[in-house]
């Protein structure tokens, strides 16, 4: 066993408690069920970029990323070059960058080194949270029972997404074409509400963003170089006016 | 250019494991630089609210019920920022309207 001392100490209080990858498993239910949801939807929107089944379901597989795989159904469904793509992928997924960061704070020194490279794949907002949440060191086996759940929930959804999205009455297609965006919405309103800065950072993204696509130049820049180039320039102006503590 | 279907996705799902990774095996103390530190801070903040207007006004096949998915998906956000929650919101408003329009 190779056990970290704080958690062997918690199991011997709490003999009764459920084994961690156990309680991971049960966690991941609720993740699973919303993710379900938004992938149906990523599915039909890689359906309508041309991609199948197989090709949506490894995505979802290998990626486990919103945001992430909506930016590379755009950048394939535009045949991006492969310098494009690594760059929107870096740019689009810097945040799961910051998240590694922060968990790798709460592994134990005495974890074996294999689980750094098993925890990573784990990093998605909600595993991340969850994860970050536990008290004392992290069991890595507590968000690798959250991602076998969530991650099955994800990848059959979008499977689904791609394979009944076109039977599915326009109105319906309609409706879920929105579900991601509901999402994002999820992730940047509530710190809005919050902190003034990032509000402001918001809806001068925002604007950023319209801008983009309808004056004339700025439109012909593809949708992947848009998120880059306005990423790099508003979040690094933001960090030089307004650093953080 | 592009690699065709396959291998882009390859390409990507080794990058975006990369940048989970990367941190493990490299910042094992914490990040002191304050711009790095406040720039990875401020990123998921402008990338989402790019990636989602104007998208959301155009996603559906009419431009008014996009614009209605995004002003209650803005006041659901704000009001309750449960994300399945929001996200149903929005789809229940793009069904709504489409009802009308």
């Amino acid at each position: 066993m190779t056990e970290t001392s704080k958690n062997s100490t918690e199991n011997k209080v709490s003999a009764h408690e459920l084994p961690w990858f156990v309680r991971g498993l049960r966690d991941g239910i609720p993740i699973c069920m919303g993710y379900f949801a938004v992938s149906f939807a990523l599915g039909i929107t890689a359906r309508g970029v041309g991609m199948n089944a197989l090709q949506a379901g490894l995505m979802s597989l290998g990626m486990v990323a919103s945001a992430g795989e909506y930016a590379a159904i755009v950048l394939i469904g535009s045949s991006a070059g492969v310098f494009e793509m690594i760059t929107t992928c870096i740019v689009v997924n810097l945040r799961y960058f910051l998240m590694s960061c922060s968990l790798s704070q709460k592994l134990s020194p005495d974890l074996p080194f294999y689980h750094r490279f098993l925890l990573p794949y784990c990093i998605t907002d909600e595993i991340f949270g969850l994860s970050s949440a536990v008290q004392g060191w992290l069991d890595p086996r507590y968000s690798y029972g959250m991602t076998i759940i969530s991650v099955a929930g994800w990848t059959t959804g979008t499977v689904l997404g791609v394979l009944l999205g076109n039977i599915m009455p326009a109105w319906a297609v309609n409706a879920l074409s929105v579900s991601l965006y509901g999402m994002f919405l999820a992730i940047i309103i509530p710190p809005s509400r919050k902190d003034r800065f990032i509000a402001g950072l918001v809806v001068i993204s925002m604007a950023a963003s319209g801008l983009f696509s309808v004056l004339p130049l700025l439109r012909e820049i593809s949708g992947g170089f848009k998120v880059i180039i306005l990423t790099l320039l508003i979040a690094g102006a933001a960090a030089f006016i307004h650093p953080i503590e | 250019m592009n690699p065709g279907i396959y291998p882009s996705l390859l390409i990507m799902c080794l990058t975006v494991y990369c940048i989970r990774m990367l941190p493990f095996l490299v910042f094992r103390k914490e990040i002191t630089n304050r711009w790095l530190r406040s720039f990875l801070y401020y990123v998921p903040y402008v990338t989402l609210a790019v990636m989602t207007f104007p998208a959301i006004v155009t996603a559906t096949d009419n431009i008014w019920s996009g614009i209605a998915a995004l002003v209650v998906g803005l006041l659901a956000a704000w009001f309750n920022g449960d994300l399945f929650f929001v996200a149903v919101s929005c789809c229940a408003t793009v069904f709504l309207t489409g009802l009308f329009l």
